[in-house]
């Protein structure tokens, strides 16, 4: 069969908390399924298939969640699938919901990604000392504050382009009423006088550690017609590179420049930065907006901070990221990268709210797991692809 | 394919292992239909949830299995049911609800059209349980809102003589209020796990070198980068690496971070330098600590030299390194490390 033109009709997502103990772990996703499915205006006969996503098992001492979660997730009689790729999962899993849609294997799928941070210490799951080697980890601020180092090295950005990016987003953030951190007073000052937790990672520039969930109903062609406004999907991208190698490029890893590339070229774009309305990058530090802005190509090789520093990247800019506040806002790591990815979606179906950039008819959506070694891309659009 | 037996191939060194034994104790929010069902386990009455199509759910279920719909219609199930089903456990492992040989069990409880799995103590016996078997249950002594408030369940018609040993009780709910209802929030679920840490032969001819005071890389055939600790394979090139190095233990910091934040299972006190330190000589940084200077003194390029601990202290790990220090000698210019960030 040929390939489909596959549609996002509905998205979904919990209110972000530090401590959603109001909710079950299926209740925490349902909260978020009900809403993509009357987003969607579908009923559970109508979803063909179901493909969840969560971190990895001891962030939360779940195993299986597919086994756990099928009645939650009317996946009884159904296939279901779960999908891992750390941090970049909930991006992943949007990605193989969409590719058996795309394949013409199913017309709509459910899916859902989700965590629940505050039944675990992902700090401490992080580090988990190993034995025979140095106990220096310091969970994933520790394990990134190096390479952001590299980073100013590299690019002589000065030093409030990362204070520039968490003030920006966290008032992003404010906008959005799902988003855990809402802090409309915060400045870039204030981000500079707060500690210095992973030097040089200041507390402010981290993201926090929430409980939430996300969801959307992926359909074909014909559902997508029948939609109001759907959020066409133009092109998606996946890239795996191992964690280390000797001369890996830990700034900007090849695995993301790789999946940018590919992304660009199926979707017929080539000036990112003047054809891309919006962008839900996974900044889970400040710093990774600019890095990420050169290894998706939006900028050359350090030049990304010049257009975080110029305002291009705050709503109203050229390339808004992150309107909805980002992972710097909200990040239940297991539903962070899918977030972004709804996040796109949302934007393009008008339906964004006060964060809405106006007029975006393409978004990207983005996600990274791992020590950057999972990438995960979708380009989507107000338009049917050509 | 015939199956020959042979020899063991000659193994003068066996890999090294380590026990490797984590624990947590995850909390569960159990949400509201667990939650009225626990309140109810600590008063020692039973809870079912009607479904759909009117069978009744015991343990409840939150959504239902056929429509996936949201359940919540409580209803009052009986202490007393039937086998459906059951499995013997001559030898309990800790943690398990009875300490003496006992049957898991599906328990269908009068009023309830699911069984639940459950403990039956027959006093040890294996001849004492039996599928259509009427059991009862018995409770614990001091409930607190959780599955193990049923201790375990009894034959009705012929218990056991005596009470049977329990695992310890497991840690009380965290409870809240539902209208006039109380409910469980929370419970905690301690999880331990328990592992041999095996390391590659590779890393175990390393490991065996460093408690000699030595530092043996391995150089890849294809691509002639210097790899420690050495892999047994080249992750780029896909071939066995075979040659080995020893390096010397001076080098320099590519990057680092200050570490100022404490958390759970930390082993050392912050602030402390977590750095990548590249031995003259190698093509990949390891992570280690850099002490011998003010935190804010550590940078890029410096060339610093490993601190060992006394040598009577040195085993088979890199942590015979204490630390590393700076050599006073000038920094490595940039573009000498470039391309190992
Ligand atoms: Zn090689």
């Amino acid at each position: 069969m040929a390939e489909q033109r596959t549609a996002v009709l509905g998205t979904g997502q919990t209110h972000h908390r530090s401590k959603r103990t109001d909710v079950s772990m299926p209740g925490l996703l349902r909260e978020a399924v009900d809403r993509a499915m009357a987003d969607a205006d579908v009923a559970w006969s109508d979803i063909d298939a179901v493909v969840v996503g969560k971190a990895p098992d001891l962030f939360e001492g779940v195993m299986m969640p597919e086994l756990f979660l099928a009645d939650a997730l009317g996946a009884n009689g159904k296939p279901l699938l779960r999908v891992h790729t750390a941090g970049s999962v909930g991006g992943s899993t949007a990605l193989v919901a969409a590719s058996l849609v795309r394949s013409g294997v199913h017309r709509r799928v459910l899916t859902v990604a989700f965590e629940k941070q505050s039944e675990s210490n992902a700090m401490w799951a992080l580090s988990i000392r190993v034995p025979f080697t140095m106990p220096v980890g310091a969970g994933a601020g520790g394990y990134f504050a190096p390479h952001v180092r590299s980073y100013l090295r590299r690019s002589g950005a000065p030093e409030h382009v990362g204070a520039i990016v968490a003030a920006k987003d966290r008032r992003n953030g404010a906008l959005n009423p799902y988003a855990h951190l809402r802090q409309s007073e915060i400045t870039v000052d204030s981000v500079q006088a707060s500690q210095m937790l992973w030097d040089p990672i200041r507390y402010d520039e981290t993201c926090p550690s929430s409980d939430g969930a996300c969801a959307m109903v992926i359909g074909d062609e014909q559902a997508g017609d029948d939609a109001p406004d759907p959020a066409w999907i133009h092109a998606t991208a996946m890239r795996t590179e191992p964690t280390t190698f000797a001369g890996r490029d830990q700034v900007s890893p090849r695995a993301g420049r790789d999946a940018a590339t590919a992304l660009w070229h199926q979707a017929g774009i080539t000036d990112p930065l003047s054809q891309v309305d919006a962008a839900e990058i996974y900044v889970p530090f400040s710093w990774f907006e600019p890095m990420w802005l050169e290894n998706l190509g939006f900028a050359a090789d350090g030049e990304g901070w010049k257009l975080t520093e110029a305002g291009e990247t705050a709503l109203g800019g050229r390339l808004p990221v992150n309107p909805s506040g980002g992972v710097l806002s909200s990040n239940p790591i297991g539903a962070s990268g899918m977030l972004r990815f709804s996040e796109a979606a949302k934007q393009v179906m008008g339906r964004a709210g006060e964060h809405q950039v106006d007029g975006a008819r393409t978004a990207l959506g983005h996600a990274y797991g791992g020590g950057s070694q999972y990438f995960s891309m979708w380009l989507v659009g107000s338009g049917k692809p050509a | 394919m015939t199956a020959v037996e042979s020899e063991p191939a000659e193994t003068p060194e066996q890999p090294l292992s380590a026990p490797l034994d984590i624990g947590f104790d995850y909390t569960r929010s159990v949400g509201p239909v667990l939650g009225r069902f626990m309140a109810a386990l600590a008063q020692r009455r039973i809870l079912g949830v009607r479904g759909s199509d009117g069978r009744v759910h015991v343990p409840p279920v939150e959504y239902d299995p056929g429509t996936a719909e949201a359940l919540d219609e409580l209803v009052d199930v009986a202490g007393e049911g039937t086998v459906v089903s059951w499995s013997w456990i001559a030898d309990p492992l800790a943690g398990q609800p009875v300490q003496r040989p006992f049957a898991w069990a599906l328990v269908r409880l009068d009023g309830a059209d699911t069984a639940l799995l459950h403990a039956v103590d027959t006093g040890g016996d294996p001849t004492s349980v039996h599928t259509g078997q009427r059991v009862r249950v018995r409770w614990a002594d001091e409930p607190v809102g959780h599955i193990r408030d049923i201790a375990y369940f009894v034959p009705v018609a012929d218990p056991p003589a005596d009470a049977a040993p329990t695992a310890p009780a497991p840690p009380a709910a965290a409870t809240g209020a539902d209208d006039d209802t109380t409910t469980v929030d929370t419970v905690v679920t301690p999880v331990q796990l328990s592992y041999t840490h095996s390391a590659s032969p590779e890393e175990s001819r390393y490991l065996r070198a460093l408690a000699d005071g030595r530092m043996l890389a391995q150089r890849c055939p294809g691509c002639d980068k210097v790899y420690i600790p050495p892999r047994g394979a080249c992750p780029t090139c896909g071939v066995p690496t075979t040659d080995e190095v020893d390096l010397p233990d001076t080098g320099i910091v590519t990057t680092f971070c200050i570490v100022n934040v404490p958390f759970l299972g930390q082993r050392i006190a912050p602030p402390y330098v977590g750095a990548y330190i590249l031995l003259d000589g190698a093509d990949i940084p390891f992570l280690h600590l850099v002490l011998g200077c003010e935190a804010s003194e550590v940078r890029m390029g410096m060339r610093v030299r490993a601190a060992w601990k006394p040598r009577e202290e040195w085993s088979t790990t890199l942590e015979n390194i204490a630390h590393f220090e700076p050599t006073g000698e000038a920094d490595a210019p940039y573009a000498s490390y470039a391309h190992h960030l």
